[in-house]
């Protein structure tokens, strides 16, 4: 029996999967906060999970950067690509929006732009790396996105600090971005809601489209599920593999610009860069980001805003005494449960069809014997 | 001659760590799971290895005690850990890759809140000191006396000796055929009655107990004896990985190619010392990025012909062909 009902779908059944695993993921959250703290357990909870209502600009704010990563993540791994190394394309391309925004004197209006272009390309150079040496020497992708990573880091703190005008050793921190490298506001009140979201958006529903309306998105696709197969029907798979490390790269850089370039209403969050050799988290919440939409550009929006929100929570649930930190535990339990939750689902979702057709046999059962 | 002492001295229990981690892998990828998981397994090794000699530290314990019993805990806790990989791995036949991940981004985060709580910190600081100055009667022996058993920590030579134990488990037992068939063609395996997931969780539990204790010695040899959950153990799991890519899968290969990340990376942090390399005056962030470079042009020369386990990273079904 072949029923198509949206419970049935693929899509849905992706859908309830993440559910099932936030909803462990807080569950554990949960615990962790009785442990530490009893008495406020409940009100930081309730903080952690409607916190974000209040600060729904922040929301928007913080979630442009891991929205990009996500896609970063997310896209590459439609092709079986674990891109690991979003958070070293994130660092490289934050690094040439900074460079961009100090050594390049251009005029206002197109500043900001450029500096966002620049972003996109250190990200891309950075993805196109971990792609040529999968392609063309088959080196394992996880590997090389890791080493560069840390190359990465280095390399930029050390570009950063051996540079007397974006440094300022005194201060450990570059100094801030001439106004006309900063991202437009989008002009509400009290908020740090900039353009960026909305670029962010256009993107993912570009990369939609790509992966849905076109020859090279379905190759993509194909190559993923089944690289011998495509091969043999064709496919340039050393090219596809290239290609889409760089588009990924470019979406973790852009995240980088866009997180670096961003007004703030918070003095001292943005338009500056300490370099404290530590690779960038907002990278590897992308993974975060990219497993729980499924790798669909469309569901990576929604979790993109998802995660930024309980991360406003989980800060806001400092006020009862929390540590900010129990949201990066709730995330990792979170991509934890996600890796077997669509499993878990199934076996969740066969146990009540079970449950239910019981129940149906029972009703036919009763009126069979009747007639009998 | 000293600087080359010196170096070889500070080589050795920088490249244990290595050695112990990349081990781990071995049995786990030969077994056919990705553990990508190691850097979490070694922080979590060394975080409650630490934390254990935090509490024994004021005691009457002898040092190298302390280092016995703290190794034997940072043992239980990986392979506690490792029992989450193959959890999802093998039993949920979750994407191996993935749950390594997570498994790699719970533990800075845990560490770092549980330390928040409890000790105010970023981590757990210790002020055993393990280091021994030279062994007794052996020191004495001219060169290898210098090179071995001067200025060194324990965890040299119970790293040698492991590699010895893990050398024959792999080659010379029943177990270790069963654990490498398993990871070649793991249908086969289980034709002629080898349990597939029992080998499989024997395999990621053996490299959570190396990783575990490798995560220890990290903190011991090069962090003398703190966990921190902000640096955590600095890539030494991915770079464990590239090391047993590099040594083939076998062991006293992956022992050479860890003793060649740990010598780079001991002149990567003592330029100074070094007088010819001091004077050509490069910065020195180009040396800290060496051991990265240098696995990136090993890989590149020696992945075209892999020598990788052919069933790793695929979840045994035994329904599939």
């Amino acid at each position: 029996m072949q029923d198509n009902t949206v419970s049935t779908s693929k899509a849905f059944s992706a859908f309830t999967a993440a559910l099932l695993a936030i909803l462990l993921g807080l569950v554990f959250g949960y615990i962790i906060m009785t442990i530490s703290s009893p008495a406020n357990s409940f009100l930081g909870f309730q903080m952690l999970l409607i916190g974000g209502f209040k600060r729904i600009g922040g929301v928007f704010y913080f979630a442009t950067p891991i929205l990009m990563t996500g896609l970063a993540v997310g896209f590459a791994f439609k092709m079986g690509l674990f891109n690991i190394g979003a958070s070293g394309q994130y660092t490289m391309g934050m690094f040439f929006a900074l460079y961009v925004g100090f050594m390049w004197k251009l005029p206002d209006s197109v500043h900001w732009f450029v500096c966002v272009l620049a972003g996109m390309v250190g990200g891309m150079l950075w993805g196109l790396i971990p792609g040529i040496f999968k392609a063309l020497l088959n080196v394992n992708e996880v590997i090389t996105s890791i080493m560069f990573n840390y190359i990465g880091m280095y390399l930029v703190d050390m570009l950063i600090q051996g540079n007397a005008t974006m440094y300022i050793s005194s201060k450990t921190r570059t100094a801030y971005l001439p106004a006309s490298a900063q991202l437009p506001t989008l002009g509400i009140a009290n908020s740090n809601v900039n353009i960026s979201i909305i670029i962010g958006i256009v993107l993912a529903l570009l990369l939609f489209i790509v992966l849905n309306k076109t020859t090279f998105g379905y190759e993509l696709k194909a190559t993923g599920l089944n690289k011998y197969a495509s091969a043999y029907a064709g496919m340039n798979d050393k090219r596809n593999i290239i290609l889409t490390m760089i588009i990924a790269g470019a979406m973790a850089g852009l995240g980088g610009a866009f997180a670096i370039l961003a007004p703030s209403t918070i003095a001292g969050s943005s338009m500056t860069y300490e370099p404290i050799s530590v690779i960038a988290a907002n990278g590897f919440n992308g993974i975060a980001v990219a497993l729980l939409g499924n790798s669909n550009p469309i569901g990576i929006i929604f979790s993109a805003l998802f995660i930024s929100h309980i991360q406003r929570g989980g800060t806001l649930a400092s006020l009862y005494g929390y540590k900010p930190e129990i949201i990066d535990v709730v995330i990792a339990v979170i991509i934890y449960f996600s890796a077997f939750a669509m499993l878990m689902n199934a076996t969740v979702g066969n146990l009540f069809k079970k449950l239910y057709s019981k129940k149906q046999s029972e009703k036919i059962l009763p009126a069979d014997q009747k007639e009998a | 001659m000293d600087t080359f002492y010196y170096l070889i001295q500070n080589t050795l229990p920088v490249a244990i760590p290595l050695l112990l981690v990349a081990l781990g892998g071995m049995f786990s990828e030969r077994s056919g799971v990705i553990n990508i998981a190691l850097e979490g397994i070694m922080l979590f090794g060394a975080f409650f290895g630490c934390l254990f000699v935090y509490f024994v530290q004021s005691s009457s314990l002898d040092a190298q005690g302390i280092l016995l019993l703290g190794m034997l805990v940072a043992a239980a806790a990986g392979f506690l850990y490792s029992l989450l990989l193959s959890l999802a791995a093998v039993t949920m036949k979750a994407d191996q890759t993935i749950t390594g991940t997570a498994l790699n981004m719970l533990i800075p985060a845990a560490i770092l809140l549980f330390s928040k709580m409890f000790f105010n910190s970023d981590g757990i600081t210790t002020n055993k000191n393990f280091y021994i100055k030279e062994v007794p009667s052996l020191s004495e022996i001219p060169v290898l006396g210098d090179l071995f058993f001067k200025n060194t920590y324990i965890t040299v030579y119970i790293g040698i000796l492991l590699l010895v134990i893990s050398a024959i488990l792999f080659y010379k037992t029943k177990f270790g055929l069963r654990l490498r068939a398993c990871g070649e063609h793991p249908h086969a395996a289980d034709s002629v009655g080898i349990n597939v997931y029992f080998m499989r969780y024997a395999g990621v539990s053996l490299s959570g107990i190396l990783g575990g204790i490798g995560g220890f010695f990290y903190a011991v040899g090069v962090m003398n004896g703190n966990t921190n959950g902000h640096t955590g153990v600095a890539g030494f799991g991915f770079l464990a990985l590239a090391v047993m890519i590099f040594g083939q899968w076998k062991p006293f290969k992956i022992f050479l190619a860890a003793l060649f990340f740990a010598f780079l990376r001991t002149v990567a942090y003592s330029i100074a010392l070094i007088p010819f390399l001091d004077a050509l005056n490069i910065n020195q962030t180009y040396y800290k990025m060496l051991p990265y470079v240098a696995t990136m042009v090993v890989l590149a020369f020696t992945s075209k012909k892999s020598r990788a386990p052919k069933a790793e990273g695929i979840p045994y079904d035994k329904g599939l062909r």
